[in-house]
């Protein structure tokens, strides 16, 4: 039966097929539904993890003791795993262990455009490559059989394209079902498993073997295929790349690589022999192509196929034409020029905090402290704090890094106070050790926790603070606040997300803390999340209003400026767009003159 | 009917534009075609832009259109219409609910949000057809809000030579079992908008 899937549902559903019994992933765009699939099929422990190391050394874990296993995760993800993923390349598995890396090429919702195929030449194990939902099916099943024939993890590496297109795939049902039940009694293999420098300088020779054994291993797998046509150009290209390639180029000549490390060096030798002219077309760096140029053979690359951002047709097409290669595809027309015309500007559409988001009062109290404060930020929705109107964000560069960055600067001598920002599952990912080396150093610094009980950026996942997993069960939530007690600080205040007021007092209050650090944890439930209260919409009372423009500094989509102008200023007065509203009064704390009212959605007859 | 078809439907975040690429992508499989369809969701869960490219073909390579091959440029929204419309062919289709969400920058008054006449004009100097339709107005008729994104698929579908049982039950399949018959209605509605 043929299904539309996305890469990452085909993902989840090879394997689910291949048997995986324990699969564990922190949710990053755009890797997270592969996890949210997974808990969907019976007989497998699909858990959310607290961050992207535990999740890959838990399936570690599991693979030692031979359960087939997988770990998923953002492309940079993989650098907070990859300490242990650099280990379990001597370590060996027993049963399969797959990494998942889900690249962002473009960067639609990344800090960067790192080319994660480099892990499988620094780690030395191998990386599969799909190019549609059906592969992504197919290379994540052959992923477990590889990774137990090699007794190695092998990556599969997805684009953001990949995971989040959907194309047909077949489903079958395995012929047997997953495994359940316990594992078979543990195998103690120290000699392998423990990594203590001699098993690691016995282990390197094996990893070296090994990497040759896989190499000879991918000269005759279906993975990798030559497609002829006209001989007179010939691509090597994977992943999506393919996808581009075989449209931009069509009639000519492909090596479409599925393993894309270690490489298929013969055939490429074979396939470069045939071929007059030979390209190497892939997306990001010049994974493939050096390589090639390494074996000494002469290929046109990234000197016209970009290097950074997404690949596309169209940037494809336009490589091709700048290398002077004969394409017999045409671009699309221009449309006529005195058609492209606008006599209006299209005004942008910039991402918001949402209406009623817990994180609003807070931006807005922070950003009163500009002049005495610097803010150090962190990676959730909350980034948006560096948008405008708030502008209070000075510093984000990871998960977890505000409280690093803010003790350093701090200890370095800053002159200013210094306020680190995070949400509470980056809390929980990356930021109880930074917390603990910040209190062990008697560092000053404020940290702000916005608990919004939900990892909202990626679309509303479960963390260890809300202690609901991911199969559903509720388990034991854990609170900020006493964390942060326990761990040493001594000046700890708790406040509502939506008290414009409480959280003005309670910043003022961390902030006089001379020595140690103090915290400030602001809770309130995420707009998308059951826990949130709408309340009564507000609205706007015209005859009041003075347009004096504090309403709009709170940055709510749900507030519009109206069509009345004040008489004296000539500014818009404020309107408040009902179906938008929440009820969630930020804008009638902070308004001077007591123009927004609970409305509920009906107007002042007198406005 | 044409073996390809190239769509592009964009919208704002929450407005089901990215389910109706989708059903529009289970009937190019269902018409016997590939499909496949390819979305990017921004930064924002709500209020952000939302794209979503649709191909249909008997082989289909990239999940993306090239710019400038889009048959049918499916809008949620009539700002996000004009966009877009650097992506449709010379000659291409503009479907377009002509309902406005205003952005942040026009709400706080830094840009101006065009008139719906502007628009309209603009999109047909480009477009060799616009079918300007009112989603929120007939699905509310139909019985739901929730229902635009079907009307629009009633709209679009009626401008294809292709049968709209095929649609229907496409749709039907994709909505709780208690909106089916709303739903059905709000397709009606968007189909007969179009003979309009």
């Amino acid at each position: 039966m043929k299904r539309l899937l996305s890469g990452n549902e085909a993902i989840a559903l090879g394997a689910w097929e291949a048997g995986v019994r324990y699969a564990s992933a922190y949710p990053g765009t755009p890797s997270t539904e592969i996890l949210e699939a997974l808990s969907q099929y019976a007989g497998v422990q699909a858990e959310w993890a607290s961050n992207e190391k535990v999740a890959l050394d838990a399936a570690a874990g599991a693979a030692f003791g031979g359960g087939r296993a997988l770990a998923a995760m953002k492309h940079v993800g993989v650098n907070v795993a990859a300490d242990s993923l650099m280990s379990l390349s001597y370590t060996g598995v027993r049963g399969g262990l797959v990494l998942i890396s889900a690249d962002d090429p473009g960067a639609f919702s990344s800090q960067n455009e790192q080319d994660n195929r480099h892990y499988a030449r620094f780690g030395k194990f191998p990386c599969l490559e799909p190019a549609d939902s059906e592969e992504a099916r197919q290379f994540t099943r052959l992923a477990f059989d590889l990774s137990e024939q090699f007794h190695c993890p092998v990556m599969v590496r997805s684009t953001t394209r990949l995971s989040h297109s959907k194309s047909a795939v077949e489903v079958e049902m395995p012929e047997e079902p997953p495994a359940a039940g316990p594992l078979p009694p543990f195998e103690r293999h120290p000699d392998w498993y423990v990594i203590i420098p001699a098993t690691a300088r016995r282990r390197h020779p094996v990893v070296e073997q090994r990497l040759l054994d896989i190499a000879e291993w991918g000269e005759s797998t279906p993975v990798n295929r030559v497609e002829w046509g006209d001989r007179s150009v010939g691509i090597i290209t994977c992943g999506m790349a393919y996808q581009y390639v075989r449209e931009v180029f069509e009639g000519f000549s492909f090596l479409k690589v599925g393993l894309t490390y270690p490489l298929p060096q013969r055939a490429i030798r074979e396939f470069a022999e045939q071929v007059e002219t030979l390209v190497v077309v892939e997306e990001l760096d010049p994974f493939i192509e050096e390589q090639v140029r390494a074996m000494g053979i002469a290929v046109i690359g990234k000197e016209f196929f970009p290097l950074t951002g997404e690949l596309t047709l169209a940037r494809v097409r336009q490589g091709a034409v700048a290398a002077g290669l004969p394409i017999r595809t045409s671009p699309p027309a221009p449309p006529a020029p005195d058609a492209q015309e606008l006599d209006f500007e299209v005004p942008s559409r910039p991402p918001a905090m949402c209406p009623g988001c817990p994180h609003r009062a807070f931006f807005y109290n922070l950003r009163r402290w500009k002049k005495q404060a610097v803010f150090s930020g962190d990676i959730g929705c909350y980034s948006m704090g560096v948008l405008p109107p708030f502008e209070a964000m000075d510093m984000l560069i990871s998960m977890g890094a505000s409280i690093g960055m803010a003790h350093g600067l701090k200890q370095a001598g800053a002159q200013e106070k210094v306020i680190a920002t995070l949400g509470d599952s980056t809390f929980f990912h990356a930021g109880l050790s930074p917390l603990a080396n910040l209190v062990y150093n008697r560092g000053n610094v404020v940290l702000t926790v916005l608990d919004n009980r939900i990892t909202a950026m990626t679309g509303g996942q479960q963390h260890p603070g809300t202690g609901i997993t991911l199969l559903g069960q509720e388990g034991r939530a854990i609170d900020i606040a006493p964390v942060v007690r326990a761990l040493g600080v001594e000046h700890v205040w708790e406040v509502d997300a939506w008290d414009v007021q409480g959280i003005n007092q309670a910043l003022k209050d961390a902030m006089a803390v001379e020595e140690g650090p103090s915290a400030v944890v602001v809770k309130g439930a995420c707009v998308f999340t059951p826990y949130f209260r709408r309340r009564p919409v507000v609205a706007v009372d015209t005859a009041t209003c003075t347009a004096c423009g504090s309403c709009f500094r709170v940055g709510c989509p749900a507030i519009l400026k109206s069509g009345v102008t004040d008489p004296k200023s000539g500014k818009a007065k404020a309107s408040i767009d009902p179906l938008l509203c929440t009820g969630c009064t930020v804008c009638l704390q902070v308004c001077p003159v007591d123009a927004i009212y609970e409305s509920g959605g009906e107007e002042k007859s007198d406005g | 009917m044409a073996e390809r078809r190239n769509f592009l439907f964009v919208g704002v975040g929450g407005q089901g534009t990215l389910t109706a690429s989708d059903i529009a992508a289970q009937v190019g499989i269902d018409l016997g075609l590939e499909a496949k369809k390819s979305e990017v969701h921004g930064f924002a869960q709500r209020g952000g832009v939302v794209e979503s490219h649709v191909r249909w073909a008997p082989v289909v390579g990239s999940p993306t259109c090239e710019q400038g091959t889009v048959d049918v440029l499916v809008a949620f929204e009539l700002l996000e219409a004009i966009r877009w419309i650097d992506w449709l062919r010379p000659g291409g289709t503009v479907v377009v609910n002509v309902q406005k969400i205003i952005p942040m920058s026009a709400s706080v008054g830094e840009a101006t949000y065009p008139t719906e006449e502007a628009i309209l004009e603009a999109l047909r100097k480009r477009a060799g057809r616009v079918v300007a339709v009112d989603g929120l107005a007939l699905a509310t008729q139909a019985g739901t809000v929730r229902a635009v994104n079907t009307v629009v698929l009633g709209t679009l579908s009626a401008l294809l030579d292709t049968p709209p049982e095929v649609w229907e039950k496409a749709i039907v399949r994709r909505v709780p079992r208690q909106y089916a018959d709303v739903n059905r209605t709000a397709f009606q509605l968007g189909r007969e908008a179009a003979a309009a």
